[in-house]
């Protein structure tokens, strides 16, 4: 077989049926704007048609670049396909700096309302929904891109399943994270929370979404390894659920092709049933089992321990994806949903406490034996302190879904609180975590400073803790007042009042966001001096590096 | 599993499951007790639950629970228990008239309670939260009267808005004199009207002027010394109170423009003894006329 030395190159059904796709879509969209009823709409359509053009492009030319075969394995070593990798941690962090600032200013407009400038575009109503969808879906799910592209194959000893499909679908989210976010400026919105984007953003991000669990499927085909890793449960469980959940909410008629406007099949409190079922599940399988994965592998990675318990980790796993999924009408106590669904909303979220502290167990005890290296590696702090919040916010979670908790934190900022314990503390802790061991792995680098990580450390720590004791204190108290009655049986305080009353702590809640900020620009200083210094002579060091 | 027991980790002296992921192994300690026991203490507790309240879908109706606890009749109960709290003065401020509420001092504070409450939250975006008001926003706490400062003109005031389209509705608009008067004429009536009030007139006005048009156009509503009509809602412009501005610029705006600010009628909107409650309530700012 002569051609075994030279094999002839071909294009490949997937780089030329995805180049005619991407020319055709190309196509569509130009006659899309031209006859788009708004200008905003005309301009997504515009960018859809930049967008397929630049792929039709990128697509042939890396046909002309690449070797004719890509070897799935080298000297018996698996060929990791970390290109797609490094992108989402980049995109991730440059998204995360601007959702966090994003989230500063609303938090400022808050405290000081002349900051809306009377600008339609930068107005409050516009600008939470960006920040809401840059931290979770920008931020959040590059890093759930990344880290699962790369623990799915560093655990299954194979190489990423699809030559142009892991590269589609980074590339891909992203188109959508930037059609959701112009979307929300120039005010289109479906107007369901964290699903704003209108049917045409979702119809895509389903089309990536499926390549997603395509690739990561596959990839786990053709592993090399007996079993599938904890960490890829709790991954393949965040993707196919997500899949699910935003079907289900985003079910939605557009008015036409050529508008951006559509209505959601639902309607009253089924509508707002199923955009609770979707946005509690959103945090239990977005929020929670993504990054469940992520601690699953990155810990003990990092601490260069055992994971603590096989069976608490199948336990926590079935118990906390069977449970999860009922918890939604929690987010409904005392309105026009049926009492029994609100007693279900309720009563599975107690049962959920344990199978989520399953999860803190499994993480802090993989500790057991290498405590000590939480005095030397603040990585492995940051991770820790991560899994302390997660334990901290989902024993708040079910204690604020029991109705008598629930009929005073609900509508406060008790709630807001919450999310941030989770969000800031969980969720944004093990993706820095994560991060910081992914960088110097992915380039090849020794980490520049550790000493800039523990400043990270403490000033997001003071952030954090400054944000959550304000929206506690601002939570309670705007709860109470809203509740206090005088003795002649009429309400203590108009809305007004309550309203006054927070001021102070927007002003320090605003304060801690700043000082999250802060932390995480230090963090992409030392990021850009690791990936800019010289290549690492060795593997960076025998702690850091993943074994082979 | 065979292999269990081959690999002991030598820190924690606990098995591992065998298997190792790119370096992670997995030890096979067993559920912590605490926990599982604390799982087994919230399903045994939701089932308690469900036993209790409404819990599980039936077809056409859900398990009911043993108590009989329904949300529709918790809310029902509560407002009853509210009614007995707020008791007979409830009653009685509904069919009291409003000299019978300033003269009892336990139904005037019992109006004054309620007045607070409903004045935050439907009348301070305007009038400010202690009826301070505003530029065009009437301020409830002097002594100067657009519409009356007696109790039941507040209350008419109230009940049905000011320029509000409705019938009883408090009535008439300053008129916008653009074309009618000439710039010099604007200047001079508004020069005039200041001087009413014995605020400064500027070098070199023509204050003759200003009173001849004073009296031509403005005195009809306004009256001869520029008393004010509240008829009418015009202004006394002779004291030192303003709804607008004093200085000359915003006078001449007045002139040119017309004046016509509206109040919503709160008839319907707001209960019997709410809007009796506000009237008491701004009546007793410290500017109420007997």
């Amino acid at each position: 077989m002569a051609n075994v030395l030279a094999p002839q190159k071909r294009m490949t059904i997937g780089e030329g049926g995805l180049a005619l796709t991407f020319a055709a879509l190309a196509l569509l969209c130009i006659v899309i704007a031209a006859k788009a009823y708004t200008p905003e709409y005309a301009f997504h359509a515009y960018l859809f048609t930049a967008a397929s053009v630049a792929s039709v492009f990128a697509i042939v030319n890396r046909y002309y670049d690449r070797p004719a075969e890509t070897p799935l394995t080298i000297d018996g070593k698996p060929n990791y396909n970390m290109g797609p990798v490094k992108f989402a941690t980049i995109i991730a962090m440059f998204w995360g700096i601007a959702g966090f600032l994003v989230g500063l200013i609303i938090a400022l407009q808050l405290a000081f309302p002349a900051l809306n400038f009377d600008l339609p575009w930068i107005s409050f109503g516009r600008l939470r929904p960006l920040h809401t969808s840059a931290v979770i879906f920008a931020f959040g799910g590059n890093v759930l891109l990344a880290t699962s592209f790369y623990v799915v194959q560093r655990t299954c000893r194979a190489r990423l399943a699809g030559d142009l499909a892991p590269w589609f679908v980074v590339l891909g989210y992203n188109f959508f994270i930037l059609i959701a976010g112009t979307g929300y400026l120039l005010g289109i919105t479906q107007s369901k929370e964290y699903a704003e984007p209108e049917w045409y953003a979702d119809l895509w991000l389903t089309v990536v979404w499926v390549t997603y669990l395509l690739v990561f499927l596959a990839t786990l085909w053709r592993r090399q390894e007996p079993h599938i890793y904890v960490a890829n449960w709790f991954y393949l469980a965040f993707i196919v659920t997500i899949a699910v959940l935003h079907l289900g909410n985003n079910a939605a008629v557009p008015v036409s092709i050529f508008s951006p406007k559509s209505y959601i099949v639902w309607s009253g409190v089924q509508d707002a049933m199923v955009q609770w079922w979707y946005g509690h599940n959103a945090v239990g399988f977005f929020l929670t089992a993504g990054f469940l994965a992520i601690m699953y592998y990155f810990i003990p990675k990092r601490a260069e321990r055992p994971v603590y318990s096989y069976r608490l980790s199948i336990i926590h796993f079935w118990a906390l994806i069977f449970l999860y999924i009922w918890a939604g009408p929690h987010h409904l106590h005392y309105t026009a949903l049926p009492d029994w669904a609100q007693t279900l909303g309720m009563t599975f979220s107690i049962m959920l406490w344990m199978p989520s502290w399953g999860g803190m167990i499994n993480g802090i005890m993989t500790l057991s034996g290498a405590w000590d290296k939480l005095r030397t590696d603040p990585v492995l702090r940051l991770m820790v302190v991560s899994v302390a919040f997660y334990g901290m916010s989902t024993f708040e979670g079910p204690m604020m879904s029991v109705k008598v908790v629930n009929s005073l934190s609900h509508y406060t900022d008790w709630t807001i609180g919450h999310v941030h314990s989770g969000a800031l503390g969980w969720v944004a802790y093990i993706s820095f975590g994560a991060i910081y061991c992914l960088v110097p792995w992915l380039w090849n680098r020794q980490l520049y400073s550790l000493k800039l990580v523990n400043w990270h450390f403490w000033i997001s720590t003071i952030g954090i803790v400054l944000y959550i004791t304000s929206m506690w204190v601002s939570g309670i108290l705007q709860g109470l007042m809203w509740r206090a009655y005088t003795s002649l049986g009429f309400l203590e305080y108009s809305f007004v009042e309550t309203v006054e009353a927070m001021h102070p702590f927007y002003v320090i809640r605003a304060l801690g966001g700043f000082l999250f900020l802060c932390g995480a620009l230090v963090m992409v200083w030392n990021l850009w001096k690791t990936v800019n210094a010289a290549e690492a002579e060795q593997p960076a060091g025998v702690a850091l590096a993943p074994a082979e | 599993m065979a292999d269990e027991h081959k690999d002991i980790d030598a820190v924690t002296g606990t098995a591992t499951t065998g298997h190792e992921w790119d370096g992670i192994r997995e030890l096979n300690t067993p559920l912590p007790r605490w926990w599982l026991w604390s799982f087994y203490i919230t399903i045994v507790w939701a089932i308690g639950y469900w036993v209790v309240y409404p819990a599980w879908p039936l077809l056409t109706t859900s398990t009911q629970g043993i108590t009989g606890w329904h949300a529709r009749s918790a809310i029902i109960t509560d407002l009853a228990e509210l009614k007995v709290q707020r008791g007979p003065l409830m009653d009685q401020l509904a069919s009291a008239s409003l000299p019978e509420i300033a003269d009892s001092p336990q139904l005037l504070d019992f109006a004054r309670a309620q007045g607070r409450v409903a004045f935050a939250d439907n009348c301070a975006p305007c009038h400010g939260a202690g009826g301070g008001g505003a530029k065009g926003y009437a301020n409830l706490n002097d002594d100067d009267w657009l519409w009356g400062g007696k109790i039941a003109d507040i209350e008419q005031t109230i009940r049905f808005g000011v320029r509000s389209t409705h019938d009883k509705g408090r009535a008439g608009n300053m008129p916008p004199f653009t074309g009618v008067l000439k710039a010099n004429e604007v200047s001079a009536v508004a020069d005039f009207t200041r001087s009413l009030s014995g605020l400064p007139a500027e070098k070199g006005v023509d204050l003759a002027l200003g009173t001849k048009l004073f009296a031509d156009n403005c005195a009809v509503c306004h009256g001869e010394a520029g008393k004010g009509n509240r008829e009418l809602g015009a202004p006394n412009l002779t004291d030192k109170i303003w709804l607008y501005a004093s200085d000359k610029a915003t006078i001449e705006r007045g002139i040119l423009q017309g004046r016509g600010a509206v109040m919503p009628l709160w008839d319907g909107r707001l209960s019997e003894p709410v809007i009796k409650a506000l009237a008491v309530y701004v009546y007793t700012f410290g500017g109420g006329e007997k």
